[in-house]
């Protein structure tokens, strides 16, 4: 353990204590009744009730039959490396954007963030009837301003897909955004005088300074972005719906598909069970990461 | 002599040229961040304001014949998806601040247990709470719902709550605990010495100073359970039970709907918390560089 660690420690042990007698084991208890009784009921309660839910392993036999499974499995994977690396390196690289003080970069902040507020079920439908058909907003744009006949965004699994991570991009995109915006601040600003005075501009500060000290964040804010999107749901329900014939479903949708339409519920459980392997692992690097860093979120 | 000007002419010269380009690139920049952040918002609002409720776009950049009529069928509920609107739009609302409410309660007590008294193994208190911040709330579904039914509380606005309070309560107790560190912890030496208990310090002392954080987490709450599509969808079933997010799923459930009420129905349902956002941003700016999101 480093010296500034065991020093972190010690002061994360030491002060803030205003009741160093722990004769209050009392008070401490019944402060915390109320989350832990949230967090047992509500979440363990479901989380074990689900592991016992797909604990078959015929269920997972069956899903290895089931072509739908498969394309899911390589639909979530494909939407999880390009929407979350996507995503957050352009989130990044706007973030420095939006670092510039102008006027009119500060009011495109506010327009850029709208997404963000907007709600996921409004904001993907509205995607859907944009790329919809011949007629939809994009392909008429496109063959008004550029003459250019737009493909049947939903007659083709690829195309369908991407519009789904496009959307996804499009509506999380503004707060990963604000997030390294934040972090970009919290650099002191005589480092970057300091790279001024020795010419260090544009590109060559990006990569020699400002991301070496952002590193951390991209880190943790890619753990954390990955573990939320491999349970997806909104955006492909909404904007593909699963077309063309249900082949770009993710393990979240396929999952929700088989309990409500297939009246199937072990059978989803276990599908999304089978993110596991790459769920616990991120989430105790994540949990790892932030121990060490100390990094609040 | 002369030579080292004309240098230093040229530099500058260079230097204007590089500082013009890189002001239009960020100027094409931001147009195309414009039409990005706003073309699909546009669209809701065409579909919104054709009186036919076509969803083909018939070429003007604003539609020649522009109609509210949408919007008034939807506040008059004068339509047979539309008939509960109001009191939809109400049970959005209660479990919007029922969840606010309760987050704020309960993730600032645990949050002062955690910060301000000593709690063995507080760790593994935080770690368990990241762990169901960071959890796919899809991934939970199917178990709760069950659960919920087992219990005969599906369809009920409370185990919509429920799961809302759990999602939202483990990122209150984060910010709370980051936000309490600035709190002087002499504050509550002093008043321990004058006799005062761990409730009346939580009262009297942390809640009144934590303000701001408070408020903060409760918007979040609040936009959370508002914007939250899954659970509702799943849990309740009645169409008086419904929430506004329920409400626009029939719309994409059916084949032929009037698609300008379902735009219309959005554009109402997204106002709140695109209102709320920029509220809370513009108190928040200042702060956000000490106040990780």
């Amino acid at each position: 353990m480093s010296r500034m660690q065991q020093a972190r420690r010690t002061v994360w042990c030491t002060s803030r204590l205003a009741f160093p007698q722990g004769s209050d084991t009392g008070w401490v208890i019944a402060f915390l009744i109320p989350y832990g009784a949230v967090f047992l009921l509500f979440a363990a309660y479901p989380i074990a009730y689900g592991l016992w839910m797909g604990r078959a392993p015929s269920l997972y036999a069956e899903l290895i039959d089931d072509p739908r499974y498969g394309r899911a499995l390589v639909n979530t994977l494909l939407f999880v490396a390009l929407g979350v690396n996507l995503k957050l390196f352009v989130a990044l690289l706007l973030s420095g954007f939006f670092m510039r003080r102008r006027w009119w970069i500060k009011a495109l902040l506010i327009v850029y963030l709208l997404p963000w507020g907007l709600p996921a079920v409004p904001a993907y439908l509205s995607f859907h009837w944009m790329l919809i058909g011949e007629q939809g907003l994009l392909n008429a744009l496109l063959q008004a301003l550029l003459g250019i006949e737009g493909p049947i965004w939903f007659n083709h699994r690829g195309l369908a897909l991407a519009s789904d991570i496009v959307a996804y991009i499009w509506k999380w995109m503004p707060f990963w955004t604000v997030v390294f915006l934040a972090g970009r601040m919290a650099i002191p600003e005589e480092i970057e005088d300091a790279a001024d005075i020795d010419g260090a501009s544009g590109t060559r500060r990006f990569v020699y300074i400002t991301f070496p000290l952002m590193a951390n964040l991209y880190i943790v804010c890619t753990l954390i972005s990955t573990i939320w999107t491999l349970g997806e749901y909104a955006s492909v329900e909404f904007v593909s719906g699963g077309a063309p014939a249900l082949s770009t479903d993710v393990l979240a949708t396929l999952g929700i598909r088989y309990a409500l339409d297939y009246a199937r519920p072990q059978l989803g459980v276990a599908a999304m069970l089978s993110a596991l392997p790459v769920l616990i692992p991120a989430i105790i690097a994540l949990l790892r990461k932030l121990h060490t860093a100390e990094l609040q979120l | 002599m002369r030579r080292a000007a004309g240098e230093r002419n040229a530099l500058r010269r260079r230097q204007r040229r590089r500082r013009l380009l890189v002001e239009v690139a960020s100027l094409i920049l931001g147009l195309v961040l414009l039409i990005w952040s706003l073309l699909p918002c546009y669209n809701m609002l065409l579909i919104a304001l054709d009186a036919e409720g076509d969803t083909e776009f018939a070429g003007d950049i604003w539609p020649r014949e522009p109609s509210l009529e949408s919007f008034r069928t939807v506040w008059t509920q004068g339509y047979w998806y539309l008939e509960d609107f109001w009191h939809q739009f109400g049970n959005s609302l209660i479990i919007g601040l029922a969840t606010m409410v309760l987050t704020s309660a309960i993730g600032s007590l645990a949050s002062f247990a955690l910060g301000r008294m000593r709690v063995r193994r507080a760790r593994l208190l935080i770690n368990a709470a990241l762990l169901s911040y960071v959890l796919p709330s899809a991934f939970l579904a199917i178990p709760f719902v069950r659960i919920a039914h087992a219990y005969g509380l599906a369809d009920s606005l409370w185990s919509v709550i429920a799961a809302e309070v759990m999602f939202a309560t483990p990122f209150a107790i984060l910010v709370l605990q980051h936000y309490a560190r600035l709190v002087p912890v002499e504050l509550d030496e002093a008043a321990r010495i004058d006799g005062a208990s761990p409730l009346q310090l939580y009262l009297r002392i942390y809640l009144p100073l934590m303000a701001p954080a408070l408020a903060a987490v409760g918007t979040y709450a609040l936009l959370l359970s508002w914007s939250e599509y899954l659970y509702q969808y799943m849990l309740l079933s009645t169409k008086r039970n419904w929430t506004v997010a329920v409400a626009l799923e029939q719309f994409w459930d059916s084949d032929e709907a009037p698609w300008n009420y379902m735009m219309a129905l959005a554009i109402i349902y997204a106002l709140p918390p695109v209102a709320l956002l920029y509220g809370l941003l513009r108190y928040a700016a200042p702060r956000l560089s000490g106040l990780k999101p």
